[in-house]
C-alpha cells in the first residue's frame, strides 16, 4: 500500500495522484511552513487528514485544531511574528468568525510570512451560504491567489508563501470545493529541508504592531503600496495564463471556472481568447488593459459575485477604452457553482451561437425520490429529537445550531426551525423569548460548537436573565466534519489533553439548573425537558450519547462486521409504523405489504428503537 | 482515445469513494490521463454520494457535463436511476448493485420505491445497456463496491483498463486482511449481466 505520510515527506521529486487538499500539504512541507492551524469545516478537513498520515514526531511543522477560526488565525499570526512561516486554513464561513483578527493582518509586518487558506463553497455543497470571500481581499487589502486544480494548489501555495515572506504580508489562497476535492496526477519537486532556526524573533521594532490613532494611516499606506509590488511580482512570475486563439472576442476568468470554460469551448468552431487570472485581488491592471485593447468584445466569466467585472469596467472607463465589456447577464449568473453546464448557459446568453446545446434539455425526472442526508443508525440525536418532540407543544419554537443535529430539521422530527451559524442558537433563542410568555423557546447546541462560539450566547442569557432552555447535544466529537477532537474530548490533534468538562463550565458560569441524561433513556429525557421548559429561567439539558458512527467504525476495526441487529416480531407488529414514521431510523424498511423489516446492512443493533414501539414488536 | 466519462453514485457509507479511487488509479496504471472529483462532507450522512472520473487527453474540468457520462456505476437501485437520469448519455452503460436503501420519502410512505422494472423500462427507452450485480447473500455490505468493480472488469466496461491495472490500484490503496478479502471478492465475483 502506498503510504501518504511517506509520500508527503519524500526528499526526491515524484509524481502522484492526489486531491487538492493533499497537494497543499506537500506544498507546505516544501515551503518550510512551520506552524499550521485550523478549525474543521468542509471542504478543508482532508488537509488535516493528510497531515495526520505523517507521524507527529516526523512532522516538519506544528499543527493544531484550535477552538475556532479566529483563535486559529491568532495562533498562526503570533507564530509568524516570531519568524515562523505559518498557515491557517478553514472553510468559507470560517472567515466570518476570524474576521475581527483577519482584517488587521494586512496592516501588520508579519516577518515570518503567513498564508490564509480559504475553502470557499460555491454551490453551498456543505455550507449555510455560498458567500464570495473575494470581498474579504478587497476589504482588507490582502492579495488573493486562486488556483484551478490540484497542480495549481501546489504551485500557488509555494508562490504565496514566498511572496508573503518577501513582503512580510499576509496572502490568501482561495480554494473552492471542487478544487479542494479534485484529483489528478501532480508533479512534485524535491524537498530540501532547511536548516531550522527556532529563535523567537519577535521585535516591536519590526512594527508598529499597535494600530491606534495616528499609527493607522501609515500602516494602511504600506498595505496599499504593497499591492503595486504584488502586481509586478505576478507579472514577473508569469502566473497569469493567456490562451490565444486569434479572436476578436476575449474572456477574462479565474479558478475552476477556467477549466469549465475550456471544457465547453473544446468543441466550439471558433474560440475566444482567454485570460485566466492567477490573482483575483489586486487585479493586474497592466495585463488587463493590454487584453482589453487587443479585443473588440470581452466577457468576464466569474463565479458568484461581480468583483472582477466592476474592477475591469472601472479600468476601461479610466483608460477611455471602447472595448465592449459584458459580465453578469442576470440574477441567475450570481447563483451556484460554475460547472461546465452552467458556463455553457452563461456563454449562450452573450454569444448564442458560440457553443452547442448541452445533451440534457429536459428537467430532471421527478419520479426519483429525493435522498436528503440524515442522522445515522443509532445516532443519539435521533433518540433526543424523538423524545423532545413528544414533550413540546406545536407552537413552541426550536432553534438549531450547526452540526449533525441540524439534520433534525428534516421529517419526521422538524426540530430546529431556524439555523444561522456556529454558536448562534442561544442568542437567537434569547431574542425569541422576549415579550413571549406563551411559546416555549428551546435552543440546540453541539459540544464542539459550545466551545467554538457558543459560550458568549450562554453567558449573555445568564447575564441578561433570558428565559429559554438550551439543549446541549453532546456526542463527544466534531462529528459532521469527520470526528475531530474538541476541548471536551480529552485529546487534541497531537496528544492526550485534559478534557474541559462542559457541565462544570456551565456551573462555573452560574447556570442554576442543569439536567443531564443519556439520550437513549428517552423516558428520562422527556421528564427532564418537561421540567426544564416549565422553569422560568435559563437552564440547560445535557443530552448526551457518543457518536455512534464513530463507535461503529471503531468496532468494525476491532471486531469486523457488526453482528448485532434488532429484529421485528412480525406477529406483534400491527403496522402502526411508529418506528419508521416517527422514530425514523434509516435501518427500517417499508415492505410493499406495509410490514416493516430491518435492513441489517444499516442496523448496528444499538436498540435505541426498542422503547419506541408501543406493541413491543422490536426485539434484539 | 476519445474521452471516457465515468459517473459513480451511491449512498453515504457504501464505499463509492474507494471504488472511484481504484478506477482512477487503475486508469493511471494503464498509462491513461485521468481526473476525478468526489463528494465529501455533509452529504455523506446517508445522502447521495457522487464521484466523477474522466479519462483521456482532452479533458479539462473534473466534472462531467450533464448526460455525457459513458458509464454510470451505482451501488444502489434508486441512485442507479438518478445517476442514469442526470449523468448518463443515451446509449451508455449502467452497472449497478441491486440493493435498496430506502430514501426518507419511501420510508415515510410518501414516495414510491424504484422497482427493477421501472429502472429497466427507463433505461430501455434511452437505449442504455444495463448490468445488474446481485448480492448472492454472502457478501459483507462494505465489499459490494468490489463486486461491482469485478463486474466492470469482467465485462470490459472501461476501454484499456485491464484486470492487472485494477489489481495494482487495489494494492496501492489497501493492505493486510482488507486487501486479501477485497481481492478474493474481486477475483471470485460471479459475472452477472
Amino acid at each position: 500500500m502506498k503510504n501518504m505520510g511517506d509520500m508527503l515527506l519524500r526528499k526526491p521529486g515524484f509524481q502522484e495522484i492526489v486531491m487538492g487538499n493533499t497537494a497543499l500539504v506537500r506544498a507546505m512541507v516544501e515551503s518550510g511552513t512551520r506552524v499550521i492551524t485550523s478549525y474543521p469545516g468542509s471542504p478543508t478537513p482532508e488537509i488535516a487528514a493528510a497531515i495526520q498520515t505523517i507521524p507527529e514526531d516526523e512532522r516538519p511543522f506544528y499543527f493544531e485544531f484550535s477552538t475556532n477560526e479566529k483563535v486559529a488565525t491568532e495562533v498562526a499570526f503570533g507564530a509568524a511574528l516570531n519568524g515562523h512561516l505559518s498557515t491557517v486554513f478553514f472553510k468559507s464561513v470560517g472567515i466570518n468568525v476570524a474576521a475581527d483578527t483577519f482584517v488587521q493582518l494586512s496592516l501588520l509586518n508579519i516577518i515570518g510570512g503567513m498564508v490564509v487558506v480559504l475553502g470557499d463553497d460555491p454551490g453551498a455543497n456543505s455550507s449555510q451560504n455560498e458567500q464570495d470571500n473575494r470581498h474579504f481581499a478587497y476589504l482588507s487589502y490582502t492579495p488573493m491567489l486562486e488556483p484551478a486544480s490540484p497542480t495549481e494548489v501546489y504551485r500557488y501555495y509555494k508562490e504565496a508563501a514566498a511572496l508573503s515572506q518577501k513582503l512580510g504580508k499576509v496572502i490568501i489562497l482561495r480554494l473552492t470545493t471542487h478544487v479542494c476535492h479534485a484529483k489528478e496526477k501532480v508533479t512534485f519537486a524535491e524537498w530540501i529541508p532547511r536548516k531550522e532556526d527556532y529563535t523567537p524573533k519577535f521585535n516591536s521594532k519590526n512594527g508598529p504592531y499597535i494600530p491606534l490613532a495616528s499609527a493607522v494611516y501609515p500602516m494602511k499606506k504600506r498595505a496599499l503600496r504593497q499591492l503595486g509590488e504584488v502586481e509586478t511580482w505576478i507579472e514577473q512570475r508569469r502566473l497569469n495564463t493567456l490562451v490565444e486563439n486569434n479572436s476578436t472576442l476575449g474572456i477574462i476568468t479565474s479558478g475552476l471556472t477556467y477549466l469549465s470554460l475550456l471544457e465547453i469551448l473544446e468543441e466550439a468552431p471558433e474560440k475566444p481568447d482567454i485570460l485566466k487570472l492567477a490573482m483575483v485581488y489586486p487585479v493586474p491592471e497592466r495585463t488587463i488593459i493590454k487584453f482589453l485593447k487587443s479585443h473588440d468584445e470581452v466577457k468576464i466569466v466569474e463565479e458568484l459575485d461581480d468583483e472582477l467585472e466592476r474592477s475591469i469596467k472601472a479600468i476601461a472607463y479610466d483608460q477611455h477604452l471602447t472595448t465592449r465589456i459584458t459580465g453578469k447577464s442576470d440574477i441567475d449568473d450570481w447563483i451556484g457553482e460554475y460547472t461546465p453546464d452552467k458556463v455553457r448557459q452563461i456563454l449562450k446568453k452573450t454569444w448564442p451561437g458560440l457553443v452547442a446545446d448541452g445533451k440534457r434539455l429536459d428537467p430532471p425526472s421527478d419520479d426519483i425520490p429525493l435522498r436528503p442526508p440524515q442522522m445515522c443508525p443509532g445516532c443519539g440525536h435521533r433518540s433526543a429529537f424523538h423524545a423532545i418532540g413528544e414533550v413540546l407543544a406545536k407552537e413552541d419554537i426550536t432553534v438549531a445550531d450547526i452540526g449533525c443535529h441540524t439534520l433534525g430539521y428534516h421529517k419526521p422530527y422538524n426540530m430546529g426551525e431556524i439555523m444561522v451559524c456556529m454558536g448562534s442558537s442561544a442568542g437567537i433563542g434569547s431574542g425569541l423569548s422576549l415579550f413571549n410568555s406563551s411559546r416555549k423557546v428551546v435552543a440546540f447546541l453541539g459540544d464542539s460548537t459550545f466551545f467554538h462560539a457558543g459560550l458568549p450566547g450562554i453567558v449573555n442569557a445568564l447575564f441578561n436573565k433570558h428565559n429559554l432552555t438550551l439543549i446541549l447535544m453532546e456526542n463527544g466529537t466534531t462529528a459532521m466534519t469527520g470526528h475531530q477532537d474538541h476541548p471536551a474530548s480529552g485529546r487534541n490533534f497531537n496528544e492526550i489533553s485534559e478534557a474541559i468538562p462542559i457541565r462544570q463550565v456551565l456551573e462555573g458560569f452560574g447556570v442554576k439548573s442543569i439536567f443531564e441524561t443519556d439520550t437513549y433513556d428517552q423516558e428520562k429525557l422527556r421528564t427532564l425537558v418537561k421540567e426544564a421548559i416549565n422553569e422560568k429561567q435559563f437552564n440547560v439539558v445535557i443530552a448526551k450519547h457518543p457518536c455512534m458512527l464513530l463507535f461503529a467504525k471503531k468496532q468494525r476495526k476491532v471486531k469486523g462486521e457488526n453482528p448485532f441487529h434488532v429484529k421485528i416480531d412480525q406477529k406483534s407488529c400491527d403496522k402502526i409504523h411508529t418506528c419508521i414514521e416517527k422514530f425514523g431510523c434509516p435501518s427500517f424498511t417499508r415492505n410493499s405489504d406495509g410490514m416493516i423489516s430491518v435492513n441489517n446492512e444499516l442496523c448496528i443493533g444499538d436498540g435505541s428503537c426498542i422503547q419506541t414501539c408501543p406493541r413491543k414488536a422490536i426485539t434484539r | 482515445m476519445k474521452p471516457f466519462n465515468i459517473y459513480l453514485c451511491g449512498v453515504g457509507g457504501q464505499g463509492t469513494g474507494l471504488l472511484s479511487e481504484i478506477l482512477l488509479r487503475g486508469a493511471d496504471h494503464a498509462g491513461l490521463q485521468a481526473k476525478a472529483v468526489d463528494t465529501h462532507g455533509l452529504a455523506q450522512r446517508g445522502g447521495v454520494v457522487v464521484s466523477h472520473l474522466r479519462i483521456g487527453k482532452k479533458i479539462y474540468s473534473p466534472m462531467i457535463p450533464a448526460r455525457e457520462a459513458d458509464l454510470v456505476v451505482a451501488l444502489e437501485r434508486h441512485e442507479a436511476l438518478r445517476g442514469a437520469d442526470t449523468a448518463l448519455r443515451d446509449g451508455g452503460c449502467l452497472v449497478y448493485f441491486n440493493t435498496v436503501l430506502q430514501p426518507l420519502g419511501v420510508r415515510l410512505g410518501s414516495d414510491r420505491e424504484v422497482s427493477e422494472n421501472f429502472l429497466n423500462r427507463n433505461c430501455k427507452v434511452r437505449n442504455i445497456k444495463v448490468y445488474i450485480v446481485e448480492n448472492g447473500g454472502l457478501m459483507e455490505p462494505k465489499m459490494q463496491n468490489i463486486a461491482v468493480l469485478a463486474n466492470i472488469d469482467k465485462n470490459n466496461l472501461i476501454p484499456l483498463v485491464k484486470t492487472r491495472h485494477l489489481i495494482q490500484a487495489m494494492e496501492d490503496l489497501m493492505t493486510g486482511p482488507m486487501l486479501e478479502k477485497n481481492m478474493a471478492i474481486f477475483k471470485n465475483s460471479p459475472l452477472t449481466v
